[in-house]
């Protein structure tokens, strides 16, 4: 009983150890935040639009799934999956529609034009507010919104080849169907 | 060349730090005295390799060599040269080298100063440390080389983060390094006690200077990484229960404990297992804190390049290290018998409650750290835990420690008198009395903690003077027998009064921060702003150009009832390597409080934002820390550590007095 | 383990302020203070380990406007919170929630103190027990000996 007294201190590290091996686990970003939004209704928005008269708003779109991406051109990882989004757009006619995040309309304009655009309609959220009622933390942010208007999945920096694969045509798909 | 030099002096050192940690046990093991030996020409040498190979690297920045990636990465031709050396350790690479010498200073220094120790402690004391040295050579030459080069190399180099370009780099990483790793050295004679299965009063007092020379750097490192954060973050914080800061904050609290415990070990010949396991766990936490930090598990606003490899190196370290050192602990640690009575009312009965406090502050610390992690690892919520957690939590284990501290030092070993100790105390309870109350009057409807905050300092710092005037019978025999007492006492003693007097400082300091006052305004030129008392008036900014940056330097008068009082230059400087802006705060101290200006951003219409605040009692939070670590310092010469410590220290034991703490 | 405060948190405000702005102030003082205090509970997403009242970046400056709206628009402190949480998750909170992913948190330190509390007490009571055949001291053995021991602590 004694002695079990003294494997204490062992058996505190080692179970510590055990959290700090989880903890090193690959593919597992500190940083990343999960969303409070996930399951909620999205917040209502109704923003000018970029180049177009009718507005972008949340009840609009409402009816079938679609998934907003939150973007400026001042951003530099939004860059990195603007050819994915593209491809997304052409190839999988993703109902893709784009938040300019914090960006003056003539810049979020030109970025478009540069690269293409690959956005339904653009909404200008030129003060962040509606960015901040979705809990973006950071841009590029994508969020894949249901018929009903619930946020079902937040991805958090560039979406990459292997998320759309795996995660975000799947889910589109099945909300599709449901 | 050099470079190269650098690369292969740290593999040699690698070798013979191999040999430092194998030989030396064999050795002891087998009463070999010349194996034994290996030990020190060993860490001698592996000093000098390390010493040989932190030269290389610092001539490679000096010089500006950019086939060397390291340098590339966080050098830049135009860095001023003190940056250039201080840069070494600006980075994760160059600062595990730091971490290695420092590593193999401290084996030296055991090596060259602790020759009365008995030979086979000795060689087990150095063998311990070659092992730890092995571990972090292993990890700098597989996983962070900061000698690996490039080629063809780049014109310039990236130059080096514009925060760090502050001359608090030059002594604060140095100074919390040798801190962290000095404690390996009363980890090696933890483990080495285990290995012989022996702990008694000598042991304690071999152990204690290192403890104690640890723990000033330690103490210095901090208050030095918490001044820095202070002038240079704008708004006057100096402390935010940041990851990183509690890593370093929790080893000082185990290490604070280990210091008391280990004289309850050398008087009472008792808490032996307790102390061991203290100097275990101090230095455990050293290593831990290193995991935290550049394993990339926690956030932390202190970064460093992570890479996943290095965490799991440095977590296999960690398994080999502390757990063997624990398991070790397992099977020998039931074996040490302490002995004798041990009465709760007693100099050592006090001793237990400061461990106990201080243990479960840092686990409370180490809880509050580690608990988003502890969450996240088992898929549970991400969530925060900041300084609300820790000053709700740790702030009240601090109270009656520090209450204690003013007690425990009046009362006698074995059988103490609380009664008797808290009544001759009432000078104490008058100045508490007094403070609280004329706190209370000056800043009524302020915040009531604060006034307990700096009764509580006064509590300590009475107490610790009326320990002083008992000890020395001040007014009891005349002042000439007084004076002739005081001239006599120990230099330990002096050292636990300055280290008690100093928390009282540093409490005050704390408890005072929260009359702070601030004033934010956009200012034109000969805009003024009004604070406690003083008139700030901004009369220009001028553009002047740095060695490597821009400055906007401000002219601010400060006047007070119409009288000069001195004109501020608080300057925001901007990198355009890094296309970074930093701020250079202004700070006038009258040691009571400091008015703090710090410039902010300005408009197209020529408006500054200027920050101002005046933080009364500010300073004494780190002249505190100065007065504690001057305190180590003080017990640490004492005489009687070096004089006759050799082999029977323990057999004349009863007859000499004792190089105690508090006597 | 490198203790030098704010590198990435200031690589990341680098590009606009400083902490809270003067623009951004209430006229009403009492509001204005309300605003300080709940901002500085809040943890900024993008430093992270910084208060928003802290913080220079961009977002900490959105979230202590939107603080300041919803105070000016009559919101409660903990309405004012729960408007952040409700966007940003329980992560924005300094101070974590009482509940049950967090009992250990908050419970596990007074807990502590507690049990090492007692802990010590049974270690003290297992030292005390004195040798059978040593008598009693007498009331005056007692007092010279504390005379002693008063003595040699001198």
């Amino acid at each position: 009983m004694r002695r079990l007294f003294y494997l204490l201190p062992l058996v505190v590290f080692m179970v510590l150890a055990g959290y700090f091996l989880v903890s090193l686990r690959p593919a597992h970003d500190v940083h990343e935040l999960p969303s409070a939004m996930i399951e909620k209704p999205a917040p209502t928005f109704d923003l000018a639009s970029l180049g177009d008269d009718k507005p972008l708003a949340l009840d609009a779109l409402k009816g079938h799934p679609f998934v907003i991406n939150f973007f400026a051109s001042w951003c530099v990882p939004c860059r990195v999956e603007h050819p994915l989004l593209m491809r997304l757009a052409q190839q999988d006619h993703l109902p893709l529609y784009g938040i300019a995040y914090k960006d003056k309309p003539a810049d979020s304009a030109r970025l478009l034009a540069t690269f293409g655009d690959p956005y339904r309609q653009v909404g200008i959220d030129q003060d962040g507010r509606v960015g901040l009622n979705f809990g973006v933390y950071g841009v590029p942010e994508t969020y894949v919104i249901d018929g009903t208007g619930i946020i079902r999945k937040r991805f958090v920096g560039p979406l990459t080849a292997e998320t759309v694969e795996k995660e975000l045509l799947p889910l589109l798909k099945q909300l599709g169907q449901s | 060349m050099i470079t190269e030099l650098g690369h292969f002096a740290l593999i040699l050192a690698l070798f013979v730090a191999i040999i430092q940690s194998t030989v030396p046990l064999v050795g002891a093991a087998r009463r070999h005295v010349g194996w034994m030996a290996v030990g020190r020409s060993c860490a001698l040498v592996a000093f000098g390799l390390t010493a040989l190979a932190m030269l290389a690297l610092m001539h490679a920045y000096v010089t500006s060599d950019f086939t060397v990636i390291n340098v590339i990465e966080n050098s830049h031709t135009d860095k001023p040269l003190l940056y250039k050396i201080t840069g070494v350790w600006g980075n994760h690479e160059g600062s595990m080298l730091l971490w290695v010498f420092m590593l193999s200073l401290c084996a030296a220094a055991v090596a060259v100063f602790s020759n009365n120790l008995p030979p086979a402690l000795q060689a087990r004391v150095l063998a311990v440390q070659g092992m730890i040295a092995v571990g972090f050579l292993l990890f700098i030459l597989f996983t962070s080389n900061p000698f690996a080069r490039t080629f063809p190399a780049p014109p310039n180099g990236q130059g080096l983060n514009p925060v760090l370009q502050d001359p608090g780099l030059a002594f604060h990483p140095p100074f919390l390094y040798l801190g962290y790793v000095g404690f390996s050295v009363a980890f090696a004679f933890a483990v080495a006690a285990l290995i012989e299965g022996r702990v008694d009063a000598a042991w304690a007092r071999w152990v204690r200077p290192w403890t104690l020379a640890s723990w000033c750097a330690l103490t210095i490192g901090i208050a030095m990484g918490s001044w820095w954060a202070y002038y240079t973050l704008g708004w006057g914080g100096w402390w935010f229960w940041d990851p990183v800061e509690n890593a370093s904050f929790m080893p000082w609290l185990v290490g604070t404990a280990l210091i008391h415990s280990s004289i309850v070990v050398e008087k009472r010949d008792t808490l032996k297992s307790w102390t061991i396991l203290l100097a275990i766990i101090t230095f455990s936490l050293s290593l831990v804190g290193t995991f935290l930090v550049r394993s990339g598990v926690l956030t932390s606003v202190h970064a460093f390049a992570t890479d996943p490899t290095r965490g799991t190196f440095i977590l296999l370290l960690l398994v080999v290290a502390i757990g063997g050192s624990l398991t070790l602990y397992a099977i020998r640690a039931p074996a040490l018998k302490g002995g004798g009575l041990f009465a709760p009312i007693s100099r050592e009965g006090a001793l237990v409650l400061n461990n106990l406090l201080l243990s479960c502050g840092c686990a409370t610390v180490f809880l509050g750290t580690l608990y988003p992690l502890f969450l996240d690892a088992m898929g549970g919520p991400k969530l925060s835990v900041g300084f609300p957690f820790f000053n709700r939590t740790f702030a009240p284990m601090m109270v009656p420690m520090v209450i204690a501290v003013g007690v425990g030092p009046m009362l006698a070993w074995k059988r103490g008198d609380l009664l008797g100790a808290l009544q001759r105390l009432w000078v104490a309870y008058i100045a508490t009395a007094l403070v609280v109350l004329v706190a209370f009057y000056v800043t009524y409807g302020g915040p009531v903690l604060a006034v307990l905050g700096l009764g509580l300092a006064a509590w300590l710092f009475t107490a610790v003077l009326t320990e002083f005037a008992e000890r020395i019978r001040l007014f009891r025999v005349p002042l000439s027998d007084s004076v002739r007492r005081a001239i006599h006492l120990p230099r330990s003693a002096y050292g636990m009064t300055f280290a008690h007097l100093g928390l009282a400082v540093s409490v005050a300091g704390f408890a005072a921060s929260a009359y702070a006052q601030e004033a934010i305004e956009i200012l034109k030129p000969g805009g003024t702003i009004n604070i406690a008392g003083y008139v700030l008036t901004l009369e220009n900014v001028t553009r002047i150009p740095g060695p490597n940056y821009m400055a906007d330097d401000a002219a601010i008068r400060v006047t007070r009832g119409g009288e000069l009082v001195t004109v501020m230059h608080p300057e925001r400087r901007f990198f355009p390597l890094q296309q970074q802006t930093t701020s250079e705060t202004s700070i006038r101290t009258n040691f009571l409080a400091d008015l703090y200006v710090a410039l902010g951003d300005s408009d197209t219409e020529g408006d500054w934002t200027v920050r101002v605040y005046w933080k009364p009692l500010v300073p004494w939070i780190w002249i505190g820390a100065v007065i504690m670590a001057f305190g180590g310092v003080v017990s640490l010469s004492d005489r009687r550590w070096r004089v006759g410590a050799a082999a029977g220290a323990s057999r004349r034991r009863n007859a000499q007095p004792m190089p105690v703490a508090g006597e | 383990m490198r203790t030098w405060f704010l590198c990435a948190l200031l690589l990341m405000a680098s590009l606009s302020a400083h902490a809270v702005e003067p623009r951004e102030r209430l006229a009403d003082p009492a509001l204005e203070a309300r605003a300080r205090t709940i901002s500085s509970e809040l943890r900024c997403l993008v430093c992270q380990n910084e208060s928003i009242d802290e913080s220079g970046a961009d977002l900490a400056h959105d979230i202590r406007m939107f603080v300041r709206e919803r105070l000016t628009a009559g919101d409660t402190d903990a309405q004012a919170m729960q408007a952040i949480v409700s966007r940003y998750g329980a992560f924005v909170l300094l101070k974590p929630p009482v509940e049950r992913a967090t009992y250990v948190l908050w419970y596990a330190p007074p807990a502590l103190v507690l049990l090492g509390l007692i802990g010590t007490v049974i270690w003290l009571r297992r030292r005390q027990v004195v040798p059978a055949d040593a008598a009693p001291l007498s009331p005056e053995e007692t007092r010279r000996l504390d005379g002693l021991l008063r003595e040699n602590d001198g």
